[in-house]
């Protein structure tokens, strides 16, 4: 199946990302930000790939733990990479766009410093993954779940922190001229993500495979 | 689980499972001792850089209080599990005919009761070295603590009845235990920090009733992960 998803999935979102630019210069210049603006169009919609990685994670997780299906702990593995690179993109963007906005590279504040700990909770599934050594399989299914739990949990209680010290943070909202040019770039981020996560998926599938095989030459 | 029976055989498994812990504990009292120990040192180190011309800086405390709690609970956490593992006992606690979420149960509150005697002397220490006021709200202070310490001591004992059998599970636990309990962290300290500066004590209340709501999810969770989890 990831196969057959992967080419198409690849062939859409390159030509998107390729007309990608023209939309955005396009789309009106924010008057008080200028240009930076412009990088909103990369780093909100790798947000939102980041978001729904988590939750397809999460998901699968508990599919895997619950279900004892090996495919849904394959799809948990891809997704999980995914959050740490999409986190990557989002945590490069959002403080080069900060410096400009707010003039300091962070701000402790509810959405960035819950990317931030979400971010880390995949980095340390990744971790436990790769050092965990056999049946760590299970359990960072069982970290996946906390850690999709934990999401409103962070938020809340990183918001409720940052309001006992008030600091406005101005978030601005869309121009309805924007939004084609917005869109746009959340359906290409959308078909990168799934090409991505076909692409390894299928990877896994390989290596479970070769595994089984060498294991049958074994017996 | 379906009658009350059987209700009563699950809490009386977690209890004597604590119990076992506890009277194991108390023969050598080594994990206290050094648990003990490594959270003054914490403090130590924590007053060097936060002690300005003889007091501590404004809110300093309460952190200074949480961190001390969230590293030794880590430690205490992982020396508890280890001595199971060298002693085999797991897995014979685990083949025993009593519900794996009791045998859950039974860690948790094990955990719980030795977090609770190193509190009991870090608290008044942190009160004493940094001018804390930890007489104004006594009782909100005691239930901030309870709740935190529940809260962090749920996530922390299934991940490391689960980390048992893994490689490097002595750097791993607190890689997955911190970013998990960022939540109890942030409510525990700024809970805290609200009776510490003399204010009222509706925040306080509030990050209480966070706690409150945090402990009941994750509990209900690791109770329900615990046996998928622990299984081979």
């Amino acid at each position: 199946m990831s196969r057959r998803l992967f080419v198409p999935a690849v062939l859409a979102a390159m030509v998107m990302f390729a007309l990608a630019p023209v939309f955005i210069a396009w789309a009106p210049r924010e008057t008080t930000m200028g240009v930076v603006q412009k990088i909103f169009y990369y780093h909100v919609p790798s947000a939102m790939m980041l978001f729904l990685s988590a939750f397809v994670c999460g998901i699968a997780s508990a599919v895997f733990l619950f279900g004892r299906r090996a495919a849904a702990d394959r799809v948990a593995v891809a997704a999980a990479e995914l959050v740490v690179v999409f986190g990557v993109i989002v945590l490069v963007t959002g403080p080069l766009w900060a410096r400009k906005a707010w003039g300091v590279w962070w701000q402790w504040e509810a959405r960035l410093t819950s990317t931030l700990v979400l971010w880390m909770i995949f980095l340390a599934y990744l971790l436990l993954r790769r050092y965990g050594g056999p049946g760590s399989d299970r359990l960072s299914a069982g970290l996946a779940l906390f850690g999709m739990a934990n999401v409103p949990f962070v938020y809340l209680s990183v918001n409720w922190w940052r309001t006992l010290h008030p600091k406005t943070s101005v978030v601005p909202t869309l121009d309805p001229a924007m939004r084609g040019a917005f869109w746009w770039s959340v359906v290409a981020f959308l078909l990168l993500y799934v090409a991505l996560l076909a692409a390894r998926l299928r990877v896994e599938q390989q290596r479970s495979r070769l595994e089984a095989a060498y294991l049958a030459l074994d017996e | 689980m379906s009658d009350s029976g059987s209700l009563g055989r699950f809490f009386h498994v977690a209890w004597l499972i604590m119990r076992k812990d506890v009277t194991v504990e108390m023969r050598s009292r080594e994990i206290l001792y050094t648990t003990a120990f490594f959270a003054l040192s914490c403090v130590l180190v924590f007053a060097f850089s936060f002690v300005r011309e003889g007091r501590a800086i404004e809110d300093a405390a309460s952190g200074i209080l949480w961190i001390a709690i969230a590293f030794s609970g880590t430690l205490a956490l992982g020396r508890t599990f280890e001595r199971e593992r060298t002693n085999e006992t797991l897995h014979a606690l685990l083949m025993a005919p009593a519900d794996r979420p009791a045998v859950y149960l039974g860690k948790l509150l094990g955990v719980v009761a030795l977090m609770a005697v190193v509190e009991a002397v870090l608290v008044p220490l942190v009160g004493l070295l940094f001018q804390a006021p930890i007489g104004t709200h006594p009782m909100y202070l005691a239930m901030l603590l309870a709740t935190g310490t529940i809260g962090f001591a749920a996530v922390g004992t299934l991940f490391a009845a689960m980390l048992i059998r893994a490689r490097s599970r002595d750097v791993l636990l607190p890689v997955l235990l911190y970013p998990i309990t960022i939540p109890v962290i942030i409510a525990g300290v700024r809970g805290t920090a609200t009776l510490f500066s003399g204010g009222d004590a509706t925040m306080a209340r509030a990050w209480l009733g966070m706690l409150v709501f945090f402990d009941v999810v994750f509990i209900t969770l690791a109770l329900w992960t615990f046996e998928a989890v622990m299984t081979e």
